[in-house]
């Protein structure tokens, strides 16, 4: 959502303006001294350049103004705006593009000051091992650690998976209650339908997508990210769920949220930078997609007081929302940025129902930090899809987390520091390690610390396959490069680590370039126009200490920018960690000829898969993605797409800095359509509009049809009358006695000023300033194309006051046609245009005995025809309420439209059913209005019209003035293409058969037999009715050269038949216009 | 119009809500006030706001047009609110259009100055309480803020799909007026009930 700087009411959603187009391209000041060819230029030729492209806008939500606005079409920027009639600026500022880490190498710097060659904050064998199964932990969670993880293990819940009942502890997801249980396949793969087991525990998970069940069915949710509730239903997925037949109970919502500084991610970065901008007065929002604060730290087990009391000191700053469970899914213009929060989904069965599910924050921030951290990436080696295969980190966190060891024996296959960690804090906890695999020639100091707790660490190796069907069973290893096992290892889990990739997704969505970094191998944010910065692993920077420094000066440097003095936040002291190895850039790992080597596990593609796009010949990542899928599935390749970038690099021989990434697009994380709409749906999906008379039509039995937003009156259905018989009866009654109906809707505009009779003059294709006051006139509005765009009436209040009618569907439109020309056109003209469309309640009084009924209930009023006549207006009071009677008729029959107050409309309403009961007064509704107009030819603009017809086409070249120097449209109407004799005239059609109806727009052709195609058509029909005047059906239509055809017969193809018809006059009724006047 | 004598009383746009809205309010337990003002007199001007009929005219009514935008001026009962640059809504007690037009057009003399009774344009919700601008977030783009729509500002934008005017009121506890038209005031009705649902059970 672009932030539109109004001139005068400041920056504003997008939302509230409407585009005008070009800006200045002026009104030719003498239309008629133009060639044709220079009008068709002015009409139909605007500019369309890339970049700086100056172009009109009206604040149309808020203070109505016209504006221009000089945006970037290339950026969507807005580079300056400034007030109609002022001149283009000269110069202006384009946003600076902004490097997305200002002061790394300080921070870098300052970060690193720990000491080296401490041990890791626990030893191996410092903690009691972990038997088999059903040993240590609970009996029936036998994977459960006895005293790691933050579960509450007093709070035991129970859930079923695929059919078994099993238990879990509160704070467990669904992938860690099932891994405790002994569970780690979750189904099977979608195209070749392997086992498919929990590969991560985030929201990168591939594999382990589960329907729920229960309480509400929910398709292809990640195991890993469903918080655990008693009660849980779910099965494992053969990689596709399947939506829910019945309605969701659910609520949804969405808030709008204003920040001095969004964070996204409270891991270590997140949380420093929000304690630097804690309690500085500048307004803070820290999301989080997790339940508990601490990011990666929670998944490592360290610095957790530092997290608990940073925690807790966010809790009590004021001006700083911390919300939890909220995923930032999208970032978008102007610092917009959608996030949603799942407020009750892990209470189950618990759930409030007065409390949305989930909620969709639409958050607009000043600064926005991004510290949404790195996922570790998975290596392409053979058989690498086997249930016990899983990110090395990720183990680390099942741990950490949730107390749960994935497996028993494990080896580790590496290609950099990461998982040394990893291997070592598993092996404290009891697993068995049987060896580090790791492609690098020399590991470093990890490789000898390692070595000291007792593990095999073989360097120069890799994975060369799997063993294992439900469950890994075993490893075989070789030297790297070798396709063929030298070494098998049994093992329940094999640890992967192929390095580190920047959750890059939402500066890459705000418009930030990546810069593929040598030393990490991954692509990190670089530049961004946007007020954004990346702190942490989102950076590429995987060091703790830096990480967390690096936040503190991102948090601050953003409330400083805003002006707010940041404070200096407590971090924790990171002891130094052994010396760094660099990473080795690992993709296409050899292994055993015809083993798959996966990319991306949840599309099921393989090397092999990417492979054959590039034999094809497809040389970016963007066609391999759209030849292979890979990266296209609900995960969107959060573990596969840097691998596949690589593997493709590998195998056109190129750098893979060189190729890139596919497009990062929002959603980050699926979000369900029911969250999008929130409460825009059911009745509150779109407005409803109601007149002052609403109750009364429905009580009364109105069915209602909807026009634009409005609810109309469509036909008042008596007992058993189906609607063709209620309309007949309506229009009887206003033919022949008396019928009224609720006019209300009918837009209406005060239109003030010593040039309102001029402005009119030059909007309308008619003359207006000849009217007299106390008169009223219909007229017609037209685009500069000449083509109708409104009709209506224009009532003279006064010498410079005037009222303009306009349909119900156009009334905004034609308000906002009248600023604009006024605005940017006209501005020296004196005039006001106000909307007082609700001001009004109107009621149209219809029928030979409409007189007799106004006249019972107006005593001050003269009804005679002499003193009231037709296209008059009087104010008097109708049974004792104020009103302006209009003699306005849209039936032919005489009919007075009666303006009051909507506080009183209702009271008008009842009075003149009372006062019309003796002659049968009859409410009549949209249909019966339809009916009668269309008896009379008078068009509606919209049905009848279609923005291509002109006033002559509809007939009505005695609204077209002749005198006026000009008027919007009268250039046009001397154009070649408007003067064709073949244009489509409005025509009445009568069916031959009067009983046969022709739908609306079906075709007319010319002949009783179709020739072969293409047939030629000469138009169709665009309001069709039974009449009950005309004992018969009758249609009107747009036809060539119509008015030409009077008399002649055409076809109508109705089904498989071919309905004969006679072109007649639009006027079907009435043609001499006797009954006007009653 | 509503100031002649009336044999049957007036019925505003919300006098078939007014119950649910008092619902709300009781069941939210002070979190929330919602109510609607009916027939609050509401006068669009329009005037050059450098011409003489602008101090002509703020002189007849005791305080002066507000030119800031998306600011308000009050005198009395009197609120004048700044809806365009040459544009403004004249606000006060019900009942006072006649004399508050006469007021206006006499102090504008001959100056090219539009007065348009709009009092049924659109009506008036109270939305008021701890809760207020929580609910209204949930529809309006706009930073509600005390510090950016505090006493003293109205704003025109949209709350959920329809547009209105949100005035805040002199006692940030008092809350905001919803000026909305009076077509949509029972959509924005049904809108607001719904949104305040988390407070009102």
């Amino acid at each position: 959502m672009l932030l539109i700087p109004c001139p005068w009411c400041g920056p504003r959603d997008e939302a509230e303006f409407h585009y005008g187009g070009q800006a200045h391209v002026p009104y030719p000041e003498d239309p008629a001294s133009l060639t044709d060819e220079e009008w068709a230029r002015y009409l139909f030729f605007r500019d369309n350049p890339r970049g700086p492209f100056a172009e009109r806008w009206s604040h149309a939500a808020g203070c109505r103004r016209w504006f221009n606005a000089v945006r970037d079409t290339s950026t969507n920027e807005i580079l300056t705006v400034y007030r109609a009639g002022e001149e283009r600026p000269a110069t202006f500022q384009a946003r600076s593009v902004r490097v997305a880490r200002p002061a790394i190498e300080d921070e870098a710097a300052q970060a690193d000051t720990g000491v080296r060659g401490q041990s890791p904050q626990r030893g191996p064998g410092a903690e009691p091992p972990v038997s088999g199964r059903g040993g240590v932990g609970e009996s029936n969670q036998p994977f459960r650690h006895p005293t790691r993880g933050r579960i509450r293990r007093d709070k035991l819940l129970t859930f079923t998976f695929d059919g078994t009942e099993y238990q879990g502890h509160e704070g467990d997801t669904l992938a860690s209650a099932l891994l405790a249980n002994g569970v780690i396949q979750t189904g099977t793969s979608i195209k070749l339908g392997r086992p498919r087991g929990i590969f991560s525990a985030g929201v990168e998970e591939p594999n382990a997508v589960v329907q729920i069940e229960e309480p509400f069915p929910e398709p292809m949710l990640p195991a890993t990210t469903v918080e655990l509730y008693d009660g849980l239903v779910a099965a494992g997925l053969p990689g596709q769920g399947r939506l829910a037949t019945e309605p969701d109970p659910a609520r949804y919502d969405a808030v709008h949220t204003h920040c001095d500084l969004l964070v996204v991610g409270a891991g270590p970065a997140g949380l420093a930078a929000a304690a630097a901008a804690a309690r500085t007065g500048a307004r803070v929002v820290l999301a989080d997609d997790q339940p508990d604060l601490g990011g990666s730290l929670l998944d490592t087990g360290e610095h957790l007081d530092w997290v608990a009391e940073t925690t807790a000191r966010l809790a009590a700053a004021p001006d700083i929302r911390v919300l939890r469970r909220t995923t930032v899914f999208g970032y978008y213009d102007d610092n917009h940025l959608l996030a949603v929060e799942r407020r009750t989904n892990h209470l189950g069965a618990e759930a409030p129902e007065h409390v949305s599910r989930e909620r969709v924050h639409r958050i607009r921030a000043r600064r926005v930090v991004l510290a949404t951290g790195a996922h570790e990436r998975s290596l392409a080696f053979a058989d690498n899809d086997r249930p016990g295969v899983m990110l090395a980190a990720s183990v680390r966190a099942y741990l950490n987390k949730y107390g749960v060891l994935p497996g028993r024996h494990a080896v580790v296959f590496t290609t950099n520091d990461s998982a040394y960690a990893a291997a070592l804090d598993l092996a404290a906890a009891g697993v068995g390690i049987a060896a580090i695999v790791d492609t690098r020639p020399d590991a470093g100091e990890w490789a000898e610390r390692a070595r000291a707790a007792g593990i095999e660490v073989l360097t120069g190796h890799a994975v060369t396959g799997t063993q294992g069907a439900a469950r890994l069973t075993a490893v075989t290893v070789a030297p790297y490069g070798e396709s063929t096992g030298q070494r098998e290892f049994a093992a329940d889990l094999l640890l992967v680590s192929g390095g580190w990739n920047p959750v890059a997704h939402l500066f890459s969505q705000a418009g930030g370039t990546l810069r593929h970094d040598e030393t990490l191998g991954s692509f990190v944010p670089d530049t961004c126009r946007q007020a954004v910065e990346v702190a942490g692993g989102a950076n590429g920077t995987l060091d703790l200490a830096a990480a967390l420094a690096q936040g503190a000066a991102a948090g601050a440097r953003a409330v400083e920018a805003e002006g707010y003095a940041p404070a200096t936040p407590g971090l924790p002291y990171v002891p130094a960690q052994p010396r760094r190895t660099p990473p080795m850039h690992v993709y296409v790992v050899p292994g055993a000829p015809g083993a798959p080597r996966f990319v991306d596990l949840q599309r099921d593609v393989t090397v092999d898969d990417l492979a054959r796009a590039t034999g094809a010949g497809m040389r970016s990542v963007e066609h391999t993605k759209r030849y292979t899928t890979a990266g296209t599935a609900n995960d969107q390749g959060k573990t596969s797409g840097v691998l596949a970038s690589g593997v493709v690099a590998e195998l056109l021989g190129v750098d893979i800095s060189a190729l890139g990434t596919t497009t990062f697009r929002p959603p980050y994380t699926p979000v369900s359509f029911a969250t999008l709409a929130g409460r825009d749906r059911g009745a509150l999906h779109d407005p409803v509009r109601t007149t002052a008379l609403h109750e009364w039509h429905a009580a009364h039995g109105a069915l209602f049809e909807n026009v634009g937003q409005w609810k109309r009156p469509w036909y008042y259905p008596r007992d058993g009358e189906d609607m063709e018989a209620a309309v007949l009866r309506e229009c009887a009654a206003a033919r022949e006695g008396v019928a009224f109906m609720d006019a209300s809707t009918l837009g209406k505009i005060d239109v003030q000023g010593p040039d309102a009779a001029v402005f009119l003059d030059l909007l309308y294709t008619n003359m207006m300033s000849t009217l007299k006051v106390g008169m009223i006139r219909y007229g017609v509005m037209c685009r500069p194309d000449g083509m109708v765009f409104d009709d209506g009436t224009v009532i003279r209040l006064d010498q410079d006051r005037f009222l303009v009618t306009t349909t119900t569907g156009n009334a905004a439109a034609v308000l906002d046609w009248m600023e604009e020309w006024l605005q940017t056109e006209w501005p020296g003209l004196r005039v006001h245009c106000t909307s007082v469309t609700e001001q009004w309640a109107t009621v149209a009084l219809v029928g030979p005995k409409s007189r007799a009924v106004l006249g019972s209930l107006a005593p001050q009023l003269a009804v005679h025809n002499d003193d009231f006549p037709f296209m008059a207006w009087r104010d008097t009071a109708v049974a004792g309420i104020d009103a302006r009677v209009c003699r306005i008729s849209f039936s032919g029959e005489l009919a007075y439209e009666i303006n009051v107050s909507p506080w009183e409309a209702l009271a008008l309403w009842e009075a003149l059913y009372e006062a019309g009961a003796p002659y049968g007064i009859t409410p009549y509704g949209t249909q019966t209005m339809h009916v009668l107009r269309a008896e009379k030819g008078y068009p509606i603009v919209g049905q009848d019209t279609d923005g291509t017809v002109t006033p002559q086409d509809l007939g009505m070249s005695w609204a077209v003035s002749r005198k006026k120097p000009d008027f919007i449209g009268k250039r046009s109407f001397a154009r070649a293409d408007t003067a064709r004799r073949d244009r489509k005239h409005l025509v009445g059609l009568l069916p031959e058969d009067p009983g046969a109806f022709l739908p609306e727009g079906t075709q007319l052709v010319a002949g009783s037999v179709l020739p072969a195609p293409p047939v030629p058509m000469l138009g169709h029909v665009t309001s069709s009715y039974r009449s009950a005047a005309l004992g018969r059906t009758f249609a009107l239509a747009l036809v060539k050269g119509g008015r030409d055809r009077i008399g002649e017969r055409l076809y109508a193809p109705v089904g498989d038949r071919l309905v004969p018809v006679t072109v007649a006059s639009p006027v079907l009724y009435d043609p001499e216009g006797a009954r006007r006047d009653g | 119009m509503a100031d002649t004598a009336l044999t049957a009383p007036l019925r505003s746009p919300l006098s078939d809500a007014a119950g649910r809205l008092a619902t709300a309010t009781r069941t939210s337990r002070g979190a929330i006030r919602l109510a609607e003002l009916p027939f609050l007199t509401q006068m669009n001007v329009r005037l050059d706001p450098k011409g003489a009929a602008a101090d002509a005219v703020g002189l007849a009514l005791g305080l002066q047009l507000p030119v800031d935008p998306c600011t308000i001026a009050r005198a009395g009962e009197l609120a004048a609110l700044w809806l365009g640059p040459d544009e403004w809504l004249v606000v006060g007690p019900p009942g006072g259009q006649r004399d508050l037009e006469s007021r206006i057009r006499k102090a504008a003399g001959d100056e090219h100055v539009s007065v348009i009774d709009v009092s049924a344009q659109r009506t008036t919700l109270l939305v008021a309480g701890p809760r207020a601008r929580d609910l209204l977030a949930h529809g309006c783009s706009l930073d509600l803020h005390p510090r950016v729509l505090g006493p003293g500002r109205c704003a025109q934008t949209t709350l959920g799909r329809t547009q209105v005017v949100l005035v805040a009121r002199d006692d940030p506890r008092a809350g905001f007026w919803v000026l909305v038209r009076s077509s949509f005031a029972g959509y924005l009705t049904d809108w607001l009930l719904d949104a305040a649902v988390e407070w009102t059970g």
